[in-house]
């Protein structure tokens, strides 16, 4: 999966490379690229940012400081950091059985983690209701309950770490369990000396993603959520409601308070993933 | 003919090229020798029009082509790694530039068939690249370079990542080769033996200048300093001159003179010996001498004897920095300089 | 690690039951949901007007982002993987960015910019109308789905080298000839991958257009649209299972692409 080949760990193999006379797009390729991502990604972004702060900063704070906004947003934080954390160690697990393990059926199970990419994410909330909803055939009415927008977000969420992590342990060096194994390490301390360690920059790479992921997530939770404010409201149906109730200065400023979180989140994880890696290669 | 006027190159602060000058002629397989960084191969692509020089001309039969690009110099380039078109057949790619050209469909194709058939790859013709081993895709790409009758052919390390064997039989191949289609030829290498073997003419470079130009033989017998000297071939440091290991003489009484040496190591290498000896003030040199001299001379650990310089040895000088290019053989030499 | 047959299987039981009950069953469940009142029940859900019409709004949108993010992409993947430049890195984050945002800051910010009163907002006194309109779903639809193509074909671009390319320019190619000669048939199945990725997240896209369509029945309504208001609005939940499961079929076409051209790639 694409969103993953640049992440820690998954590296793409590159050549060294020098400048050249020949190839490339030029510099007219490049000014039309930089247009083209102008127009598409920045300067919405630009406008988002500038109308957050149209009242001022004081204006600003007092948008996201608004109780149902302060509470959508800590909620929508807190629920993605459950959700990433659950997917580090199911997605390490999931990844671990993919790899190392042999059974019938693996190559669909496999498949089966992309789903949540290919599929839409309101047809991940409708396919959630039929299982949670008010019919469920389990007697599990979980919609509109906190517990409903974990598991929402656990399936959109669930191919980051393990198609982060899938690779590396594919390419990780066997013998140096082997040879832990023959220094008589114990399977747990050979988990989590060697193989964790290993695992580090693909685990927080593929958590990171997972974190951003679920934290701007709207589709899946908008049926199954049930977006009651103060329980079960995210930030990203808070904005919605903003913008319908025609208050796009306060729709703007949760939107940048929400993008700061996740890019704080996001740079602080490459951060660490950075660390561990150059600390695995010894450099 | 290729001439290279005063070319200089920086990349950022590391300088590839420093005002170099160089004929290639008309007619002649060059070799550009040199260790690794030594610049060679940006010499090589500035020529091409690969890469474009900061100063200095280059001529293509007197036309200036500093500027040209490389689709229009009337080269054909071979690369370390091939550069073979994957998704196309052998055919194919030996067809690519007279098919970009737009000649005529017959033409491409005698062309191309009598080139499979010169380079030996004649049944391979609908294959894909990845179906031929390493001498065949470099084969393949020989045929490639040659189809659109280029002024002059540059290969790029060609052998570079091919396995001994492969190697030395297409050297011999790639001279034949020259003498049949006798276009001008300029190789890079970093291998003195490939040079030696291959190439009329070499040109050996160092930190991003020419040290010396000739025939491969001028070049053994009269460097023009230590590093090209030790570039060459293997040399040992006897007193302040540089001697070749096989222009050692070895006398077992002082009658002559000479430097007095006590012997370490007799190795038998089948029908060269090489002697490994340790001169009074501890310097440590090798001799090479045949299998039948040392017998006469009857050498065993622990003798002492007494070193000459053959009389045909006119090695320049041990300079002050002499040192690093004595007695290590041309590899670990150019590793140094590189 | 050599685990014993005990922990072999109790950790595969976990990971299979993991996916099984998140992934598999919700998925069965709705299938047999659809289906239960036969075929013809469901027929008749996906061939209504505002169907067909949330149908065709959707390929529509499809239509216009996909060349644009096909063409826009190989150039940008150009210039990262050949191209030498300062703001290298900073052109790499731009790309990623629409990964880390919000679905919905997507909407709101381009009704900011291009609504009333946006920096662009003056389009519409000119008949123009970008927002609650055509335009605007496609130019939502294009930051979602920007980072695809590029993120599959750089590494690519990469991973060939440009030596086929100079070789190409030795013997005699133009510039546009190596690009449709070399180039392009050399990334053509990371090209292809990326476009199966970007067209599934195109037809999926629901959050950034709830924002900027309005979502006028039967006008500026996709497929996704039409799933959410007839759950809620129409409280016609058979409705949404049918519109569903038309775009779960579009998912798992794209799920059997991905695996195969995987495979090709592979072998490649």
């Amino acid at each position: 999966m694409s969103l993953v080949t640049h992440l820690p760990g998954a590296g793409v193999r590159k050549r060294g490379r020098r400048p050249t006379a020949v190839g490339g797009v030029g510099p007219l390729g490049l000014g039309v690229a930089m247009l083209w991502l102008s127009l598409i990604v920045l300067l919405p972004l630009a406008a988002v940012t500038t109308r957050a702060f149209d009242n001022g900063l004081i204006g600003f704070w007092d948008a996201i400081n608004a109780p149902a906004a302060r509470s959508a947003l800590i909620l929508t934080t807190v629920i993605s950091v459950i959700v990433a954390l659950i997917n580090v160690v199911a997605g390490t697990l999931i990844a671990w059985v993919l790899v190392r393990d042999e059974f019938p059926g693996k190559r669909f199970f496999n498949a089966l983690i992309d789903l949540p990419f290919a599929l839409p994410t309101i047809v991940a909330s409708i396919v959630l209701l039929t299982l949670y909803g008010p019919r469920s055939p389990i007697n599990l009415e979980l919609n509109a309950t906190r517990p409903a927008l974990i598991i929402a977000l656990l399936f959109v969420t669930l191919p980051f770490v393990v198609r982060s992590v899938q690779p590396v342990l594919i390419e990780v060096d066997r013998e140096a369990e082997q040879a832990a194994a023959s220094l008589g390490a114990s399977n747990r301390t050979i988990f989590r000396r060697i193989v964790l360690p290993a695992l580090g920059p693909a685990l927080l790479g593929g958590a990171g993603l997972a974190f951003a992921r679920a934290i701007g997530e709207f589709g899946s939770i908008v049926l199954i959520g049930g977006g009651i404010p103060y329980e079960t409201e995210v930030a990203s149906q808070y904005i919605l409601k903003q913008i319908e109730v025609d208050r796009p200065v306060n729709a703007a400023a949760v939107s940048v308070a929400l993008l700061a979180i996740s890019f704080i989140v996001l740079l602080i994880l490459r951060t660490a993933a950075a660390r561990s890696r150059r600390h695995e290669t010894g450099s | 003919m290729i001439t290279v006027d005063t070319v200089s190159k920086r990349f950022g602060e590391y300088t590839a090229l420093d005002a170099v000058s160089l004929e290639v002629p008309e007619g002649s397989l060059t070799a550009l020798l040199g260790p690794s960084g030594s610049g060679k191969s940006t010499l090589l692509r500035i020529i091409g029009g690969l890469e474009l020089p900061d100063a200095g001309v280059i001529r293509i039969d007197g036309e200036d082509v500093t500027k040209v690009p490389p689709q229009r110099r009337g080269i054909g380039f071979v690369f370390q790694h091939y550069a073979a078109f994957r998704h196309m057949t052998v055919r194919d790619n030996v067809a690519f530039g007279l098919t970009v050209r737009k000649q005529p469909k017959a033409r491409i194709e005698a062309r191309t068939s009598e080139l499979l058939g010169i380079v030996g790859l004649a049944g391979y013709a609908e294959r894909y690249p990845n179906q031929l081993s390493g001498g065949q895709r470099q084969r393949m790409a020989l045929a490639r370079a040659l189809a659109v009758e280029p002024r002059v052919l540059l290969l790029d390390e060609p052998f570079g990542a091919l396995d001994a064997k492969v190697r030395a039989e297409l050297r011999e191949w790639l001279r034949r080769l020259h003498e049949e289609v006798e276009v001008t030829t300029l190789l890079v290498t970093h291998d003195q033996e490939e040079a030696m073997s291959i190439a009329d003419r070499i040109a050996v470079m160092d930190n991003a200048r020419i040290e010396q130009v000739g025939g491969p033989r001028e070049l053994y017998d009269r460097p023009a300093n230590p590093f090209v000297a030790g570039f060459l071939g293997a040399v040992s440091q006897l007193g302040d001159r540089l001697v070749r290991p096989h222009d050692i003489l070895i006398e077992t009484d002082a009658l002559d003179g000479g430097l007095e040496a006590q012997v370490q190591r007799v190795v038998h290498l089948g029908f060269e010996v090489r002697v490994e000896l340790m001169l009074t003030d501890g310097a440590e040199v090798s001799a090479q001498l045949t299998r039948q001299t040392v017998d006469e001379l009857e050498l065993a650990h622990g003798d002492i004897v007494w070193l000459h310089a053959a009389p045909t040895t006119v090695l320049p000088d041990a300079g002050p920095d002499a040192a690093a290019t004595v007695d290590p053989g041309p590899e670990v030499a150019g590793e140094r300089a590189a | 690690m050599v685990l014993d047959r005990k922990a072999t299987l109790s950790l595969r039981a976990l990971a299979l039951g993991y996916l099984i009950i998140l992934l598999l069953i919700p998925l069965l469940l709705i299938f047999f949901r659809t289906f239960e009142d036969g075929v013809a029940a469901f027929w008749a859900q996906v061939t209504t007007p505002a169907s067909i019409a949330a149908i065709q709004l959707s390929l529509t949108i499809v239509a216009i982002a996909v060349p644009l993010n096909v063409i826009f992409g190989i150039v940008t993947a150009l210039a990262l993987a050949r191209g030498r430049f300062p703001g290298r890195g900073i052109v790499q984050a731009i790309v990623d960015l629409p990964f880390a945002v919000s679905p919905v800051i997507v909407g709101v910010s381009l009704i900011l910019l291009w609504g009333t009163g946006g920096w662009l907002g003056g389009l519409a006194g000119l008949g123009i109308q970008v927002i609650f309109s055509l335009p605007g779903m496609v130019l939502a639809t294009i930051f979602v789905t920007l980072p695809f193509v590029v993120r599959e074909v750089e590494p690519v671009l990469h991973e060939i080298g440009d030596e086929q390319e100079q070789a190409a320019a030795t013997l005699g190619a133009s510039r546009m000839q190596t690009f449709w000669r070399i180039t392009l048939p050399a990334i053509r199945w990371g090209l292809v991958y990326g476009v199966v990725l970007t067209v599934a997240r195109a037809l999926g896209e629901f959050g950034a257009l709830i924002v900027v369509s309005g979502a006028v029945s039967g006008e500026s309504q996709t497929l996704t649209l039409l799933v959410h208001s007839r759950y809620i609005d129409d409280h016609n939940v058979f409705g949404a299972y049918a519109a569903s499961t038309v775009l779960m079929a579009f998912a798992i076409v794209t799920l059997l692409l991905m695996t195969t051209l995987n495979r090709r790639r592979e072998l490649e």
